[in-house]
């Protein structure tokens, strides 16, 4: 039937293990190129080798077709749950042609299609793939959200314009359409890939120190949240005052935790207020907060009802531990007491997140720009030719489009055409 | 007691979705009546006289390779044929040519009343009849007659409840000289369909005789013709050349100083028209900077000296269309023969559709511009569709369905169907996903058989179309055989690298500047091979590995397509699914998973539960069985 598919299948959380699947005709011929197969339904220790490069030592699982999840030929790759290991693997596995990264909820439907699975069983995973989407959309609107989606914007402008031109002198030759649009569509392409190639670069670990993970720190007016920045970056970042409500905007401070790039976050004291000034800043701050990887709520008082509800994984503590002396997980910016402690909690959570969903996406973004750039720089190669054929260039543009999908929302037809009938006068 | 017919389909209307789809009914072995206003203006073109194109060139090569009429007719009639795109690949050119009108109308009809089991009546309907459950069972004539039939085709075009606009004059009419259906549409009205308004315009006639050609630029007809159907190489009858000028600062002047008087500008029409055909008053507004729009003047036929001038139809009174005529260059002491003019017209939301154009009312299909498309090409396409259809279930036959992925009528019809429309819709060769694939040289090879297979091709063709395979699987199976080393390459003047790898003489052929020439040097036994069919090895090989690539794209929407959800399954029950997306889907009603694919706002977890009681609500059935 269909490609081959692979995913990683592992439980989100620090397990120390990540699990691959790969399910489909090129399944046992992939993990092949890795490592010697092992018998089926029988696990093997095997170094994983490719192009000379050991990725990891792994646990190897062969499935036969009618023997597995999915009903086709599979494989299960058991790696280290390192944020590099996964990384790399997801990365070979990708470059291997035939195969490609499971869309969400694909290896159930071939489980189903292969008579797999019963209808309760699917209504079941239905939820698991609804929030595995929703978590990738959530990821790739905060990818999108700064500067790479104000490039994304351009992009999907771009992609527009080319694929409009080029359309339009092969739909309306007969009009008053420009006959030579090379020049344009290659400045198009030319802009397009050299904005890729430094993104799929930038993806490594440049990037993510760039990027970084986001965590809020959110507690009541005064409870010392921005002290505990202080503490934690070692410098005045914020200012700290006696006054309620100091910290009317959001203050960003970037560090390094445990080798992990991390902006954190500190936000307006939240509570009720009738200070307009005020206001806006706690709106931004749960905003912003909300939007984070991670939030640290600072109590000042034990059992204190927060404006902002813990999302499952944050960090409950409480604060002014100067003033609790009593309590033994509190902590205190001011004397330094519980800061480590709470350095390490941050980091562990951080990892646990690098280390699953979040390398995932990030690699599949890479998968696509690559993908797109491959396209371009086919698309190039034709436009440049003499008596290249506009219709390949078409093809390669609409690959790149379907590749940016992920990135740059759906591009259609209806998207070119919009572009062609506001540009050129069409119609005898 | 009124008369009473019998038949198996009855089609109402004799456009060009009429006249094809009473004529692939009749093809299929239905008994079949085609009830039209006038029998003489049957095949009758209401705009431009032309057929093909981008796009549309490729619908009629469709409908010609399932033993349709359009292309014979074009073929019969054709006196400028173009094929356009000459310079670009093969998968975008597109063959087309000036009609006579004349000679076309009397081409459909010739075709009509050779075709057996066909009966031609002339008739209005002014209305449905019922049978039980709702189900439509025939037609109310207004001279009392009815006619009773399993199925019932509807390609109204643009007559339901049409309104003809010039200036701010309005009257009732199906198009200039023709009475609007008025009872029908009030009558379909009735029903509840999702009915909308659209509008489209023509330009004004002018009298050839009184333009001065001298000084004007010539479109001639290509040297070397391309027909628009697989069974004909040349031109029936002579051909001609169109001429060109173009609107000027003075023309731009008179229409925008005339706006207010204008049909669409001042406010009296509501429908919506389409972008790709703008009026001379939206090119001057929308394109305000433009010194100048091209006008082709086409002559509507051999012996007729009305002259078509495409690329300015209007809807302002007649008396400032005969001003800005005049301010153009050729036509500065041009008779107007007949004045431009808009029509709105009522059409039918086609999401509302089943592949087989049946509307929800059960043995009713729709097809053409009722639909809401616009173009000759169009409507035959969804007659031939809707009229094989209605036939296969009279006849109790399986439907006949059309992918995205096979042709243009699957890209038009799911479009239509998984979108409906926003604008009259018209082909594009941009809207086809597949389009290397998808080409007016290969619909015989992509269609014929499917053709055959389903009743809907005639002897005569099957012959022709086996003939044409047999040479070209012979000329492929030779080129594929013989494979060359890179030195055997490079002896043949052939530029490669020095690989080792060896290629087959297909791989070979789609190289740049590689003629048949090289490809004798190669495999003298080439030379058997008829030059028709080279061109054709060589179109096919082009594209080989491009289509490779868009397999895997082609295999997944043809698995979906080929998963059915049964018309009685509720989406409003199905857990899991929001409120929003089952409300769309039971409105909708995707009748394959593809086209729920499509219907905006689907999640992958959606589609599998979808899929999930696919299965299971099929496995039920098989039990009871
Ligand atoms: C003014 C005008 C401008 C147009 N401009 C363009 C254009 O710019 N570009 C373009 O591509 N296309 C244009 N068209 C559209 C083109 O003419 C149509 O797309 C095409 O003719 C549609 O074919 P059809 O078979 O759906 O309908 P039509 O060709 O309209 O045929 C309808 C048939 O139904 C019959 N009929 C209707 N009601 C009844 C009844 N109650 N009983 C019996 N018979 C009935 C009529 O007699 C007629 O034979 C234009 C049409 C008009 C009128």
């Amino acid at each position: 039937m269909g490609d081959t598919i692979f995913a990683l299948a592992s439980a989100r959380g620090k397990a120390g293990v990540a699990v691959f699947r790969i399910s489909g005709p090129l399944a046992h011929e992939a993990v092949g190129r890795l490592c010697s197969l092992p018998a089926p339904r029988r696990a093997g220790l095997r170094l994983l080798v490719w192009q000379g490069d050991v990725l990891d030592e792994a646990l190897v699982l062969r499935f036969d077709a009618g023997a597995s999840f999915t009903g086709e030929a599979s494989a299960e790759l058991q790696v280290h749950g390192s944020l590099a290991v996964v990384k790399a693997v997801a990365r070979v596995l990708g470059e291997m042609p035939g195969l490609r990264m499971a869309e969400a909820g694909e290896f159930t439907r071939r489980a189903l299609e292969n008579g797999r699975l019963d209808l309760a069983q699917v209504e079941g995973l239905a939820d698991l793939i609804d929030a595995e989407t929703e978590a990738q959309r959530r990821q790739a609107m905060r990818v999108l959200s700064g500067a790479i989606g104000r490039r994304a914007e351009g992009w999907r402008k771009a992609l527009i314009r080319a694929g409009a031109l080029v359309e339009a002198t092969i739909d309306f030759a007969d009009e008053d359409v420009p006959v030579d649009v090379t020049p344009e569509v290659l400045g198009l392409i030319d802009v397009l890939r050299a904005e890729l190639q430094r993104e799929i670069a930038g993806t490594g670990a440049a990037e993510r120190v760039r990027d970084g993970f986001e965590v809020a720190i959110l507690g009541a007016p005064n409870v010392g949240k921005s002290t505990l920045l202080n503490a934690l970056a070692g410098r005045e970042a914020a200012i700290t005052s006696e006054i309620a409500g100091t910290t009317r905007d959001v203050i960003e401070v970037r560090m390094d935790l445990a080798g992990l790039a991390v902006t954190v976050l500190d936000t307006a004291g939240l509570r009720e207020t009738e200070d307009r000034v005020e206001q806006i800043g706690v709106a931004r701050a749960m905003e912003r907060a909300q939007a984070a990887e991670l939030r640290v709520f600072l109590l000042s008082h034990p059992g204190e009802v927060l404006m902002l509800t813990p999302q499952p994984g944050d960090i409950v503590v409480l604060g002014k531990a100067d003033l609790h002396l009593d309590e033994p997980h509190a902590i205190s910016g001011l004397t330094g007491r519980g800061i480590d402690a709470l350095i390490a909690r941050i980091a562990d959570r951080l990892s646990e997140m690098a280390a699953s969903a979040g390398a995932m996406t990030r690699e599949r973004h890479r998968v696509a720009m690559l993908r797109a750039f491959e396209a371009l720089e086919s698309a190039r190669s034709q436009l440049e030719r003499p008596g290249g054929a506009t219709e390949l260039v078409a093809a390669d543009l609409r690959q790149a489009m379907l590749a940016l999908d992920l990135l740059v929302g759906r591009l259609d037809v209806e998207n070119l055409l919009d572009e062609i009938f506001a540009s050129f006068c069409i119609g005898k | 007691m009124f008369h009473v017919k019998h038949f198996d389909v009855v089609v109402i209307g004799g456009g060009h979705a009429g006249a094809e789809a009473a004529a692939a009914s009749a093809r299929m072995g239905a008994r079949t009546a085609l009830v039209s206003m006038q029998k003489d203006r049957i095949g009758v073109m209401s705009c431009n006289p032309a057929i093909g194109g981008l796009g549309k060139g490729h619908l009629v090569r469709e409908v010609d390779a399932l033993d349709g009429l359009m292309g014979l007719a074009a073929d019969a009639a054709g006196i400028q044929f173009r094929l356009l795109n000459r310079r670009k690949g093969p998968a975008v050119q597109g063959p087309r040519t000036q009609a006579d009108r004349k000679l076309y109308r009397l081409a459909i009809q010739a075709l009509l009343s050779q075709q057996v089991g066909l009966e031609i009546v002339e008739g209005e309907v002014v209305d449905l009849i019922e049978g039980p459950g709702g189900k439509v069972t025939g037609v109310q004539l207004l001279d009392g007659t009815a006619l009773t039939a399993a199925s019932v085709v509807l390609t109204a075009g643009t007559f339901l409840n049409g309104i003809i606009h010039i200036g701010d004059q309005r009257k009732s009419g199906g198009r200039e000289g023709d009475v609007a259906s008025i009872r029908l549409g009030q009558r379909l009205g009735s029903l509840g369909l999702p009915r909308g308004r659209l509008k489209t315009g023509t330009p004004p006639r002018l009298d050839g005789r009184t333009i001065a050609w001298e000084g004007l630029e010539e479109q001639p007809a290509d040297d070397d013709p391309v027909m628009l159907s697989f069974r004909n190489s040349r031109p029936a009858v002579r051909q001609v050349a169109c001429g060109i000028t173009h609107t000027n600062e003075r023309t731009h002047d008179i229409v925008r100083a005339n706006l207010g008087r204008s049909a669409m500008y001042g406010g009296h029409i509501e429908g919506v028209g389409p972008r790709y055909c703008p009026s001379i008053e939206d090119k001057v507004v929308r394109f305000a900077d433009k010194t100048g729009h091209q006008i082709f003047l086409e002559p509507e036929g051999l012996d007729d000296h009305t002259v078509y001038p495409n690329g300015i139809s209007t809807s302002l009174p007649a008396e400032v269309q005969f001003d800005y005529v005049r301010s153009i260059k050729g036509l500065e002491r041009v008779n107007i023969l007949q004045p431009g003019y808009a029509i709105e017209y009522d059409f039918f939301d086609p999401s509302a559709l089943r592949p087989t154009l049946e509307s929800v009312l059960s043995g009713l299909y729709f097809a053409g511009q009722i639909n809401g498309t616009t173009g000759y090409e169009e409507a035959a396409a969804q007659g031939l569709v809707a009229g094989a259809n209605a036939a296969a279930a009279a006849l109790g036959l399986d439907p006949i369905l059309f992918s995205r992925s096979e042709s243009y009528i699957g890209v038009m019809l799911d479009d239509l169907i998984s979108r409906g429309v926003t604008e009259p819709y018209r082909m594009f060769t941009s809207r086809a996903e597949f389009r290397l694939h998808l080409r007016a040289d290969n619909a015989d090879q992509r269609l014929t058989a499917k053709g055959i297979a389903t009743g809907l091709v005639g002897a005569d063709r099957v012959q022709f179309f086996a003939g044409k395979m047999e040479r070209l699987s012979a000329a492929n199976a030779l080129l594929a055989e013989r494979s060359c080393t890179p030195p055997e390459l490079l002896a043949a003047g052939l530029s490669v690298s020095r690989d080792g790898a060896r290629r087959n003489l297909l791989q070979v052929l789609a190289g740049a500047d590689v003629t048949w020439d090289h490809i004798l040097l190669l495999e003298p036994r080439s030379a058997e091979v008829d030059p028709e069919t080279r061109l054709q090895v060589w179109r096919d090989a082009l594209y080989a590995q491009y289509l490779h690539r868009q397999d895997a794209e082609a295999n997944t929407l043809q698995r979906n397509e080929a998963i059915t959800i049964p018309a009685d399954l509720q989406f409003s029950g199905l857990p899991g699914l929001s409120n929003e997306l089952s409300a769309k889907l039971q409105r909708r009603r995707p009748s394959n998973l593809a086209e729920a694919e499509r219907i905006e706002g689907m999640t992958p977890a959606a589609l599998l539960l979808i899929l999930a009681h696919c299965r299971k609500s099929a496995q039920a059935r098989t039990a009871v069985r």
